[in-house]
């Protein structure tokens, strides 16, 4: 039976962990590589980067970076974060990526998708969706670009549907109004995208506590659960998380010891 | 580890970053190339696999496919992955009137779009993430978890080769033994330990074989 998937999600800016990681005794704090390695070790299922380096020049950092995390880490690695054209897909892939995710590109240009698809396969192409409910509305969501500052006005369902349609291996779906918060997984976002599509969902935005895990791929029934964090302020560890789901009935692959 | 010289075979279809790194870390000599003078005097040879069915069924068709196939006809150790195992096979649904290898007689299948979990739950194509196998090959692991990223599965006319199963709505050939071959769908390199340790016993004596 296929396994739910655990994914640690990292911010970078030039080259380094945003907001850096509290492992006990990790030496650089800092260092995403360090980190990815003590994630995969401890038995995270898929690393996830996301560069928000503003400048193109520091771009070249986030090559290094990936090519020095494929070379020690031996589980899939997804990179996004200002992917706008094929040079960019391609670059990444070829640094050692083995998905790249795509977000404000797909809104501006969806036909993208299809080429991206159909140049380096599916199954390396996500997209991400950062969906925020519609005010005054029940259960509608549109899509929003440029780290959630623009409204594009368009349907998150509707829109998860035309990516997946397109060639999307994967939807990494983060909801707005929970990012940050803590408060959990927006379950009935999660739920109808999943619903809507016959690709993978990685469900991402407001995890807090362990059983906001188990209900974002129970209830909400993603097939990956995204965090930040929970992991990079040590309240959980992967292997914690785990043996959670693993003891309420979720399919998950066991942490292996190191 | 007497690993000698591992060849990868590189059909110019993607990335082959990571199987080269694990090969590696595993302490193997690892070349990539597309020479088939360079692949045929290693002393191991790997085909990875990434993207699609047809373009791999035609970089096949010329020099490479025949140095694969003169490779295995030598009796040394052949390891495939992924489409890498897809290729040893006849055909596939993924590109039909396309010739695979045709080592062994079978096709490749595309996994039905009304596949459901024991609960009635309608399961993803593809097929990504980790699953676990039933195997009682040497290289393998019984009930160990491995990365899967694909919509295809082999299907051997010869159940025989089958040394693995993995279930995805119902069982379906994870991996092939016989003689000098192996392959598995999954993905070593990235399967954590326990991949590193599929890639160790490849490496390793050839007593699987």
């Amino acid at each position: 039976m296929l396994a739910k998937r655990i994914i640690p999600c990292l911010d970078v800016k030039d080259g380094r962990v945003v907001k850096g990681v509290n492992f006990v005794g990790l030496r650089d704090a800092g260092d995403p590589v360090e980190s990815a390695q003590r994630y995969s070790a401890g038995g995270a299922d898929e690393i996830t980067f996301l560069d928000i380096t503003a400048s193109h020049e520091n771009r070249r950092t986030l090559f290094d970076l990936v090519d020095r995390t494929a070379t020690t880490v031996a589980v899939p690695l997804t990179v996004g974060g200002g992917v706008r054209e094929r040079r960019d897909v391609s670059e990444l892939l070829h640094a050692g990526a083995d998905k790249v995710s795509i977000n404000s590109a797909a809104v501006a240009n969806p036909i993208f998708i299809k080429d991206m698809a159909e140049a380096y396969g599916a199954q390396a192409i996500v997209v991400a969706i950062d969906a925020k409910r519609v005010p005054g509305e029940t259960d509608t969501w549109t899509v929003y670009t440029h780290g959630g500052r623009r409204d594009t006005g368009l349907d998150a369902i509707a829109w998860a549907k035309r990516m997946a349609d397109y060639g999307a291996g994967e939807i990494l779906l983060t909801s707005m109004d929970r990012d940050g918060t803590r408060d959990g997984y927006d379950l009935l976002l999660t739920r109808a995208v999943v619903d809507a599509i016959s690709i993978p969902v990685v469900a991402s935005g407001g995890v807090g506590t362990l059983a906001h895990v188990h209900e974002g791929l129970a209830t909400g029934g993603a097939d990956a659960a995204l965090a930040a964090s929970i992991f990079h302020d040590g309240h959980y560890t992967v292997a914690e998380v785990k043996e959670y789901l693993l003891d309420h009935g979720v399919c998950v692959r066991p942490p292996e010891p190191d | 580890m007497t690993a000698g010289r591992v060849a990868i075979v590189d059909l110019g279809l993607g990335n082959l970053h990571s199987v080269t790194k694990a090969f590696e870390r595993a302490g193997a000599n690892a070349e990539l190339s597309s020479d088939p003078d360079v692949l045929l005097r290693a002393d191991r040879l790997v085909m990875p696999g990434q993207g699609a069915f047809k373009e791999c069924a035609h970089a096949l068709a010329g020099e490479i496919g025949e140095a694969v196939k003169t490779w295995i006809g030598s009796g040394r150790p052949y390891l495939g992955i992924c489409l890498g195992m897809q290729a040893l096979f006849e055909s596939s649904e993924e590109a039909p009137g396309q010739k695979g290898l045709g080592i062994f007689p079978g096709t490749v299948k595309r996994f039905t779009r009304d596949l459901r979990d024991a609960e009635g739950r309608r399961l993803k194509v593809p097929h990504i993430g980790w699953n676990q196998i039933e195997s009682t090959h040497a290289v393998f692991e019984n009930a160990e978890w491995y990365y899967f990223v694909h919509s295809y599965y082999c299907v051997p006319a010869d159940e025989t080769l089958v040394v693995a199963t993995t279930d995805y709505g119902a069982p379906f050939c994870s991996a092939i033994a016989r003689d000098n071959v192996i392959a598995c769908q999954f993905h070593p390199e990235k399967s954590q330990h326990a991949g590193a340790r599929v890639i160790a016993h490849f490496l390793g004596d050839v007593s699987w074989s």
